[in-house]
């Protein structure tokens, strides 16, 4: 065989490798729409679970969801931002940014049901608030900030030198310079690569089941009091989230329309997780082409 | 009004570090009460630390008269070994594979169609793998090929995709950082591209490609979910892949609800904890080792 046949059978294989990871793509997405889409109606997404019986819908799981990912994102936000701003600005080459280098990788690898354990012994138990949305979100706050930090340091990174040695030597301090120069350039990638984080946060699991538990309480939407054990908006009470409950359901297999309910969970989780990766872009070109005006 | 301004220069930067070093305070407290929980087993339950890894006697509800409580975790260590590294013997070929295409086969059309589908493939939640995993793959294999279905095959299957985009994304960023001089000079000699790609960029891309087989290594050893719903759970070490079995992380998962804290049961899904964390520990070192090397040579 001579090195041109090689060569060739080489390109072939490159390209089977490359098709074979679109095939798989393609069947785990057209696999989860085709069974999700047949139990998905407007009663299943709104109704509550049945515990015994079938014919349960997802409505508490969908929104504790969504109340955690924002629990979540309030926290780690102003967290993560102004970390990234510290690695990016003030760091240079200290021993202590080093030190955050390296604890962010640590944290960025950590299985997240070890976050999960971090969250049972500290955000439960010593806290002793039990299993709550408040102890799910910050165990999710530990997953998701290394993260966070990362994509607004590589954000600002981003940014031009000279945009903002223009402001400098206008006689702006560098704490003015980084929100009214700074920021503004960076918004873009920052939206981008929250959209991006949130979807991680949204689909997680593993983290969640000892800190925001796996069951949810009766809740009444109606009841606007936060205080009140029965409220949607208590963030002290328990809440399994829609990823929870897919492996609840499935591990428990109490209920007999498991299939049903899984199917349906699994489309509208993925929905919500496609969702959120076209936004992400579609947002980032959008904000990219105001600012620029291009 | 000067004075006022530079106060808060001054109160930024102090909050920017604050917020900065809250990473480390985590990661420090992390370690220290998953530590200080996951020593436990062997403090007050009396266990050898020789005995918990490598015994695969199980009998933590035994009482001390009869010898008990045993707690050998090695069938489940070895479960994680096995399942990690298998996964990893399929996507590390498969995933230079494709990060080599979008690099250099097709450039264009890789970053078009490609790249976005690696994100998906990334985005989509692992308990969204279990669950294709146990709804479509468990069965096909129980009809198909034998056993009862829920295996270590399964379990490496699953495990193989979702660490696929690790690899993918990671090794294809070391392959575009390399000097495209290298592949100049190594075509202008008269090279094919396949010799290019098998005896320059690859080897010359190797710490960075060592680097993203370990983190899809330590994704795959430290996944809970996905692994639980397909393995069977079955506490025993595997002698075909057709066999259940049991990981440190779906005992943890199953189990830390159904024990009371403090018994030996509960303390040794600590230790486990704490295995996870030394072995994800043990591979940022490696990592780090592993990129020295590479910028050294």
């Amino acid at each position: 065989m001579n090195n041109i046949t090689k060569d060739r059978l080489a390109t072939a294989m490159f390209w089977l490798g490359a098709g074979l990871v679109l095939l798989i793509l393609g069947t785990l997405i057209a696999y989860i729409f085709y069974h999700g889409i047949k139990s998905i109606d407007w009663k299943f997404i709104t109704s509550p679970p049945q515990s015994i019986r079938a014919g349960g819908g997802i409505g508490p799981q969908i929104f504790n969801s969504f109340y955690i990912l924002i629990l979540t994102m309030s926290i780690s936000i102003p967290i993560g931002l102004l970390g990234g701003i510290y690695l990016a600005e003030y760091a240079g080459r200290s021993k202590m940014a080093e030190g955050i280098r390296v604890a962010i990788e640590t944290l960025t690898s950590l299985p997240s049901i070890v976050v999960g354990l971090f969250g049972l012994l500290v955000f439960v138990n010593i806290t002793g608030w039990g299993y709550s949305l408040m102890s799910g979100a910050l165990a999710l706050t530990v997953f998701n900030l290394p993260f966070l930090v990362r994509v607004s340091e590589e954000s600002i990174n981003g940014v031009s030198r000279e945009l903002a040695a223009g402001s400098l030597a206008l006689g702006a301090t560098k704490w003015q310079t980084i929100w009214a120069v700074i920021i503004p350039s960076a918004f873009p990638s920052l939206v981008t690569g929250i959209i991006i984080t949130s979807g991680r946060v949204f689909g997680e699991a593993a983290a969640l089941l000892y800190t925001a538990g796996m069951s949810s309480p009766a809740l009444d939407f109606t009841n606007w009091n936060i205080f009140s054990p029965s409220s949607p908006l208590n963030p002290f009470r328990p809440a399994e989230t829609l990823a929870v409950h897919i492996w609840k359901v499935n591990s428990e297999g109490i209920i007999p329309d498991v299939r049903r309910v899984a199917d349906g969970s699994a489309a509208v989780l993925v929905m919500v997780v496609l969702a959120f990766n076209f936004c992400a872009r579609w947002l980032g070109r959008l904000i990219y082409r105001r600012l620029t005006a291009e | 009004m000067l004075k006022k301004r530079y106060f808060y220069d001054r109160l930024g930067s102090a909050l920017t570090l604050f917020c900065a070093s809250l990473v480390i305070v985590l990661t420090v407290s992390i370690i220290y009460f998953i530590s200080s929980k996951g020593i436990a087993t062997f403090i007050s339950d009396g266990v050898s630390l020789r005995e918990f890894l490598f015994s695969t006697q199980w009998w933590p509800d035994r009482p001390r008269a009869e010898g008990g409580p045993q707690l050998g975790a090695l069938s489940m260590i070895i479960g994680s070994v096995l399942v990690s590294l298998f996964a990893v013997g399929i996507s590390a070929p498969l995933g230079i594979v494709v990060a080599v295409f979008l690099v250099e086969i097709a450039p264009g059309w890789g970053q078009r169609v490609l790249q976005p589908a690696v994100e998906l493939l990334a985005g989509i939640p692992s308990v969204v793998y279990g669950y294709i995993g146990l709804s479509l793959l468990v069965p096909f294999i129980r009809d198909n090929i034998g056993g009862g279905g829920f295996s270590l095959l399964a379990g490496f299957l699953v495990l193989s995709v979702m660490i696929l985009p690790t690899i993918i994304s990671v090794s294809a960023d070391s392959i575009k950082a390399l000097h495209i001089e290298w592949k100049h000079a190594s075509l202008a000699l008269g090279a094919t591209r396949w010799q290019t790609i098998r005896m320059v960029l690859v080897p010359a891309a190797r710490s960075g490609l060592i680097t993203a087989v370990v983190l899809g290594l330590a994704r795959a050893f430290g996944e809970a979910l996905a692994v639980q719903m397909v393995i069977g759970n079955t506490r025993q070490i595997p002698t075909s892949i057709l066999d259940p079995m049991m990981t440190l992380t779906s005992a943890i998962t199953m189990d830390m609800g159904a024990t009371i804290a403090g018994t030996p049961w509960n303390n040794a899904l600590w230790s486990m904890g704490l295995i996870l964390l030394l072995m994800s520990l043990f591979f940022i070192m490696l990592i780090r080792v592993v990129v020295r090397r590479g910028v050294a040579q």
